[in-house]
C-alpha cells in the first residue's frame, strides 16, 4: 500500500455516519483509507475500510448491499450529499472509485427520511414501501389458468411506458433525494405500470386511492415539483408519473364510485 | 448394494403423469385451509410464488426472507429470460421439445418426469405473469415478443428488457403482497433461519433470527418449504449477490435431508472478469450477447497487446473454428470450459491473460451501431460503468464465472425432501436441469415450483400424514434454538486473528483452482485436504467483533462461511466420486480425444444423494437410477 496516491491508487479521507440503533444520535466518524485502487467499486471500498475495522478489533460499518449489479435495490447511501453519489442513473453498487481523486473527502451517510428510521450506521428501515405496495400495488388475480398470454394485445408504446415505469427498484433513493421525504415518485412508478396496462383497470381506481393513503399514513411528505427524486433516481423513472398519478387520483376521486 | 431412492415418479405415458399424480393426491377442503399453517423461507421466485399462492388457496402462510423486503432476492438479477414452448413464432416448438431440449441440454443427468411437467406448465407461467401485468416486451400488433436464447433452434424465450428476473419477481412479489394485505401470508423481513425443527421425523418448524435485534425466534407449522436458492457462493467470487448462501438448506441437510449431485455447478460464460484482488463479486452479461458477438484470443501465446491492436489474421475465432454448427451459441458448458482451455495455453488477453474477446465490430459493420445499442444499450453501458472501457470502440473482455448451481437437496416428484414435510423449491433443489441448466430455464423452474407444483404436491404433507399439534414451546424448539444460539456463539467466542472475508478468499481460491471448471482426482483430494485445514483455520483464529445481541453483519457472514467450509469439502468428495464428465462437471481424466466431455452412462446415469454422517466425514452415497424413456441417451454434438 503506498503512502502517496498514484494513477489506480488513491487516498481517502472518510467521514462514515455510525449510530449503534434507532435511539441513538449518531455521528460521523473519520477514517484515513490509503492506496485504494481506482478499479474498485464504492461498496469494495467499504469492504476494504472494515477489513481494517476488524483487524483493529472493532465491530465493521453496517451497510446495505445485496445483489451489487444495480437491481436489487439494496444499497442505499447519500455520498457528499448526493443519493447514490455523483454520477447519474446509477446505484450506490455500481459506483466505482475511479470518480474520486487523491486526497478527496467523502462524507457517507444514510438515506434520511422520517419514515425510514436509521437501524444501524448506514442501514435504514424501509419497510414502508412494501406496506404501500400492500396497499393496492398489484393486479389481484390468484393462481391458476388465465386466459391465453396473446389474448389480451397491449400496444407497444403502452407496454413500454409500463415497463419504464416498471424499472423501479425500489431503492428509495427519491425520498432521500426530496427536500419533502415524499414517496410520490416510488408510488407513482407502481400506479403508472398498472394505470397504463388493459389488466390494471378493474382495480384503477381504488388502487391510486389505497396506495396514496397507505402514502400519506407512513409520514411521506408530498410533492411540490422540485425534481430531485427523478435526479436522483438511479433507474430514470420520470416525473411524469408523478403526474400520471395526481391525475389518477384526482378522477378516481371526483368520478368513480371508489371516491365518493 | 446401494441404497435405491424412490423418486415417486408416475408410470405411464409422459404426457398424462402430472395429470394423473394430481389426481391421485389428497386434496384438503377449502374450509380446512386455513387450520394448516405452512412456512415458506426465501422470496424470490420460488417462495413468492408459492407463498403467494398457497395463501390465495386459503392456507395460513409466514414467509421469511434476508433481506429488508421480499422484493431483493437474487431471482431479480436474472436478466436474460423465461422459456416456455407457446410456439407464437410458427417455428415448430412444442411442450415435446422444450422437454426434449432441457433433457439433452442438462447432459442426461435430470428426471425425464420432472423435465416433461416443467416444459408442459411453462405456457401456463407466461399466461399467469401476464395476468399479473408483467410488461413483457411485445410487437407493435400487441403481442408478444420472443426470441432465440442460449444457443435453442426456436425462439421461445419471453423478456422484460434485460431485466426479466425483476418483473418476474415484482409480479410474484405483487401477488405475495396482496395476500399480505388480507393477512393469509405474514411476512418476516430481515429473519435468517438458523435451524430446522424436527418432531417425530417431520419437519414442523424452524429459528430464525432476526438480524436487526438479533434475538432468536420459533415458528411451527404443518409443512416447511426451502425455496433459499443456490450455493454458488462457496467459490466466494460469483454472480450470486452477496446474501446468497447456503446456510438453511445445509442445516436440513445436516438434519437428515439428502443432498444430491453437490458438484454440478454452472460456470457462466460471459462475465466480467476480475480485476483485483478486493474483487467483492462477479457481474454477468446476458449471453444474448453471443447472439451478435464473436468470441476470440490470440494466436500468438502471451500476446500482451490491446486486443483492438491484434490484426485480425492474429485473432483465433475458437468457438466457431471447433464448433461450425453452434459457433458462438455453444451452450454454457461447452463455451466455458472452451475459454478455459485457451486461457490456460497462454492464449487469453489483457494483463491477467485470464479473458476471452468479445468482440462487436463485426456486428455493427453489419447492422450499425443503432441496431447494436437498441438491442444491448444497457449491457454495453453496464459494461462501460464497470471497467471504465467502450465496448462499441474495443472488444469486450470476458471470463467464465460461477452462477447457478444444478445440485441441491434431493426431493422426489412431489418437490418433498427426505425429512417428511420439508419441500425444496427453485435453485435449492436438484431436480430439474441435471448436469447442465440451458439459458431462460431457472425462472422457469422457480416459477413452476412454486405457481403450479406445489400447491398440488403440499397435500401430500398436509392431507397425506398424520401429526399431534404442536407449539413453539415443544423440547425440539429448545433444543434447535440452544443449537443455533451456541453456534453463533462459539464463532464470536474465537477471537482469533484473521476476517471472516479473508478466509472465505481462500476458500474461493481452492474451489476455483481445484474444484472449478476442471477438475481431477488428484486436485480433488488436495482440494479436501485443504478445506478441512481452512476449516479448522476458521475454528481456531477467526475473528468476529462484536455480540449477537443486535445487528451485526460479520457474524452473518461467519455463521454462512462456517457452513460454506463444511459444504466445499463434501462438493469435492461428491466431484471425486463422480468418475466422468457431464455438463458442469468437467473431469480431466474424462474426455475425448478431441477434448470434449466423456460421460460414463454405464456407471454413472444416476442422481448421487448424499445422507449426513457427520462433519469431514464421508458422507453415505444413496443412488436414484435415472432411466431415459423418451429421450435416447446420446453424445451431446455442437459440431
Amino acid at each position: 500500500m503506498s503512502a502517496h496516491g498514484s494513477s489506480d491508487s488513491i487516498n481517502l479521507t472518510l467521514h462514515v455516519w455510525r449510530q449503534s440503533g434507532p435511539e441513538d444520535k449518531g455521528g460521523f466518524e473519520v477514517r484515513r483509507l490509503n492506496g485504494v485502487s481506482t478499479h474498485m467499486s464504492f461498496l469494495e471500498m467499504l469492504d476494504v475500510m472494515n477489513e481494517q475495522l476488524v483487524a483493529e478489533g472493532r465491530e465493521p460499518v453496517a451497510f446495505d448491499h445485496d445483489c451489487r449489479e444495480g437491481i436489487c435495490g439494496m444499497c442505499s447511501l447519500v455520498i457528499n450529499g448526493q443519493v447514490h453519489g455523483p454520477i447519474p442513473e446509477i446505484t450506490t453498487c455500481q459506483l466505482h472509485m475511479r470518480h474520486f481523486k487523491d486526497g478527496d473527502s467523502i462524507y457517507i451517510e444514510p438515506f434520511r427520511a422520517g419514515a425510514f428510521p436509521v437501524l444501524r450506521d448506514l442501514v435504514v428501515d424501509r419497510s414502508a414501501f412494501d406496506r404501500i405496495i400492500a396497499a393496492g400495488g398489484y393486479v389481484s388475480v390468484a393462481t391458476g389458468n388465465p386466459q391465453d398470454a396473446n389474448a389480451l394485445p397491449i400496444p407497444k408504446r403502452n407496454a413500454d411506458l409500463a415497463m419504464d415505469a416498471a424499472a423501479c427498484i425500489g431503492c428509495g433513493g427519491c425520498v432521500a433525494a426530496c427536500p419533502n421525504a415524499a414517496a410520490m415518485l416510488f408510488t407513482s412508478a407502481k400506479v403508472s405500470q398498472m394505470a397504463l396496462l388493459p389488466q390494471g383497470q378493474p382495480e384503477r381506481d381504488r388502487r391510486v386511492l389505497a396506495m396514496v393513503q397507505q402514502m400519506d399514513a407512513e409520514g411521506f411528505g408530498n410533492c411540490t415539483n422540485e425534481f430531485e427524486c427523478m435526479a436522483a433516481c438511479p433507474k430514470g423513472i420520470d416525473v411524469s408519473n408523478i403526474a400520471r398519478m395526481n391525475r389518477e387520483y384526482l378522477r378516481a376521486s371526483m368520478c368513480s364510485a371508489e371516491g365518493a | 448394494m446401494v441404497p435405491q431412492l424412490d423418486s415417486k415418479c408416475p408410470s405411464g405415458p409422459i404426457e398424462d403423469r402430472w395429470r394423473k399424480h394430481k389426481f391421485a393426491l389428497p386434496l384438503v377442503n377449502p374450509a380446512n385451509r386455513r387450520k394448516y399453517n405452512v412456512i415458506v423461507v426465501g422470496s424470490g421466485l420460488a417462495g413468492a410464488s408459492a407463498a403467494a399462492s398457497l395463501g390465495e388457496m386459503g392456507y395460513n402462510v409466514q414467509c421469511f426472507c434476508i433481506q429488508d423486503s421480499p422484493r431483493r432476492a437474487h431471482s431479480i438479477a436474472a436478466q436474460g429470460g423465461i422459456n416456455a414452448a407457446k410456439n407464437y413464432p410458427n417455428d415448430g416448438d412444442s411442450v415435446y421439445r422444450l422437454f426434449y431440449d432441457t433433457v439433452k441440454g442438462g447432459d442426461f443427468r435430470a428426471r425425464e418426469s420432472n423435465v416433461y411437467r416443467l416444459a408442459e406448465v411453462s405456457n401456463n407461467i407466461i399466461d399467469q405473469c401476464v395476468a399479473q401485468g408483467v410488461p413483457f416486451a411485445r410487437e407493435y400488433g400487441g403481442l408478444l415478443d420472443n426470441r432465440s436464447f442460449g444457443g435453442a433452434q426456436v425462439e421461445r424465450t419471453f423478456y422484460a428488457r434485460g431485466q426479466t428476473g425483476q418483473q418476474l419477481l415484482l409480479g410474484a412479489y405483487g401477488s405475495l403482497m396482496r395476500q399480505v394485505s388480507t393477512g393469509r401470508v405474514q411476512m418476516f423481513s430481515r429473519r435468517e433461519m438458523v435451524e430446522l425443527v424436527i418432531v417425530e421425523g417431520q419437519a414442523r418448524g424452524i429459528v430464525v433470527r432476526d438480524v436487526v435485534t438479533g434475538e432468536y425466534e420459533r415458528y411451527a407449522g404443518d409443512a416447511v418449504l426451502l425455496c433459499t436458492g443456490g450455493y454458488g457462493n462457496v467459490f466466494y467470487l460469483s454472480t450470486n449477490a452477496k446474501a446468497s448462501n447456503a446456510s438453511a438448506a445445509w442445516r436440513c441437510h445436516k438434519k437428515g435431508a439428502y443432498f444430491a449431485n453437490p458438484c454440478f455447478t454452472q460456470i457462466h460464460p460471459t462475465c466480467i472478469p476480475v480485476s483485483g484482488d478486493y474483487q467483492s463479486k462477479l457481474t454477468l452479461m446476458s449471453e444474448s450477447l453471443r447472439n451478435d458477438g464473436r468470441v476470440w484470443v490470440t494466436k500468438k501465446v502471451g500476446d500482451t497487446r490491446r486486443p483492438s491492436d491484434i490484426p485480425e489474421a492474429e485473432r483465433d475465432y475458437y468457438l466457431e473454428r471447433r464448433y461450425p454448427g453452434f459457433g458462438n451459441l455453444v451452450p454454457r458448458d461447452v463455451a466455458s470450459r472452451a475459454a478455459k482451455i485457451e486461457c490456460d495455453g497462454g492464449h487469453g488477453v489483457g494483463a491477467t491473460g485470464q479473458a476471452v474477446c468479445l468482440d462487436f465490430r463485426d456486428a455493427i459493420a453489419r447492422d450499425g451501431r443503432n441496431v447494436i445499442e437498441a438491442k444491448y444499450g444497457n449491457l454495453f453501458q453496464m459494461y462501460e460503468m464497470i471497467t471504465g472501457e467502450d465496448p462499441y470502440q474495443v472488444p469486450m473482455r470476458i471470463y467464465p464465472a460461477v452462477h447457478y448451481t444444478m445440485g441441491g437437496l434431493w426431493v422426489d416428484y412431489n418437490l418433498e425432501s427426505t425429512v417428511p414435510g420439508l419441500f425444496v423449491l427453485g435453485e435449492a433443489n436438484f431436480s430439474d436441469h441435471g448436469a447442465n441448466r440451458l439459458g431462460a430455464s431457472a425462472l422457469m423452474q422457480g416459477l413452476a415450483d412454486g405457481y403450479f407444483v406445489i400447491p398440488a404436491t403440499i397435500t401430500a404433507q398436509i392431507a397425506g400424514r398424520k401429526r399431534e399439534p404442536i407449539t413453539t414451546e415443544h423440547a425440539a424448539f429448545a433444543e434447535a434454538e440452544a443449537a443455533a444460539r451456541a453456534r453463533n456463539q462459539k464463532i464470536l467466542d474465537v477471537r482469533g486473528s484473521k476476517s471472516s472475508e479473508h478466509i472465505h478468499r481462500e476458500l474461493g481460491k481452492i474451489m476455483w483452482d481445484k474444484v472449478g471448471m476442471g477438475r481431477n482426482a488428484q486436485g480433488l483430494a488436495e482440494a479436501q485436504k485443504e478445506i478441512s485445514a481452512l476449516r479448522e483455520e476458521f475454528w481456531s483464529d477467526v475473528r468476529v467483533p462484536g455480540t449477537a445481541d443486535h445487528m451485526n453483519p460479520g457474524l452473518e457472514h461467519a455463521a454462512r462461511l462456517a457452513d460454506f467450509l463444511e459444504l466445499a469439502e463434501f462438493f469435492a468428495m461428491d466431484a471425486l466420486h463422480r468418475e466422468e464428465s457431464c455438463g458442469g462437471h468437467f473431469r480431466e481424466e474424462y474426455q475425448t480425444p478431441e477434448g470434449e466431455a466423456l460421460r460414463r452412462d454405464d456407471e454413472f446415469a444416476y442422481v448421487a444423494a448424499w445422507e449426513f454422517q457427520g462433519v469431514g466425514k464421508p458422507a453415505t452415497l444413496h443412488k436414484e437410477d435415472l432411466s431415459f424413456e423418451y429421450v435416447k441417451l446420446a453424445t451431446r454434438s455442437y459440431k
